[in-house]
């Protein structure tokens, strides 16, 4: 997953970075599979690695340049970008040996065989609002991709 | 000993600070636009990795219910960056992400 995960962003064709971002995203939920999530598995499956992925590939299709491939991958602030990415990296690690041990080392043990009703359950009763506040987004989201792409408004 | 065999909370948190820094490195040295909408995509699903780890550890579901939410929201900011991108580039024809400095001074 993390070999994906840097295949992405070193990869110069962005095509390559789409497939690698597939495989990323596919690691991904096999893992949710392990923390015992399938619902989730599956909806990365085919949210992120069927819907966002192909949209991905359908706009590379669209903008590609073949003369990007062959300059600079690097933008002109890439120093400080490194700086910061390497200052959040340094907060990680000290997060982490100050953090370590205060997480237990067994987890709870979980019976998940009715895991989408009980997913299903929260996402119908207690998380309504939520859920239609995120559907209002989708709508929101369609609309203004409509109109971004639209050649003449 | 016995310990050290399991995959306990602390090694996901690992793997999700992991995935958000390369994200983040992703996000602020690449050049084309298209891949840096990939490495936020990364990072989304870094914070994804954290909820589910997190519900897994409480024995509940409502990490689960957020990484969902959280997926939600990644699709839409992926279509809508795309649609600025598209719009970008039928302006510009370019997807280099140094010429998008209108709002520069």
């Amino acid at each position: 997953m993390l070999i994906g995960a840097i295949l992405v962003i070193t990869r110069k064709n962005p095509v390559h970075s789409a497939l690698a971002l597939i495989v990323t995203l596919l690691a991904q939920a096999s893992i949710y599979l392990m923390l015992y999530a399938p619902f989730v598995a599956g909806v990365q499956i085919i949210l992120y690695a069927g819907g966002i992925m192909v949209l991905f590939l359908f706009v590379i299709m669209l903008v590609s340049i073949d003369r990007s491939v062959k300059e600079r991958q690097l933008n002109s602030q890439w120093i400080v970008g490194m700086i910061a990415a390497t200052a959040l990296g340094g907060l990680f690690i000290a997060v982490f040996m100050k953090g370590k041990n205060i997480f237990p080392e067994h987890a709870l043990p979980v019976i998940e065989n009715d895991n989408t009703q009980k997913v299903a359950t929260m996402l119908y009763g207690q998380y309504m609002f939520a859920f239609e506040i995120a559907s209002l987004l989708l709508l929101v989201a369609i609309i203004g991709a409509v109109v971004m792409a639209k050649k003449r408004i | 000993m016995e310990s050290m065999l399991h995959i306990t909370t602390l090694h996901y948190l690992v793997l999700g600070a992991a995935l958000f820094l390369l994200g983040v490195i992703g996000v602020l040295t690449r050049r084309n636009v298209v891949i840096v909408l990939m490495s936020i995509e990364l990072i989304l699903n870094a914070v994804n990795l954290n909820l589910v780890a997190f519900s897994r550890m409480w024995g509940g579901l409502h990490g689960q219910v957020f990484a969902i939410f959280v997926i939600t929201d990644a699709a839409a900011e992926a279509a809508v960056g795309l649609g600025i991108l598209i719009a970008f580039f039928r302006n510009k024809e370019t997807v280099n992400i140094d010429e998008v400095n209108l709002l520069k001074w």
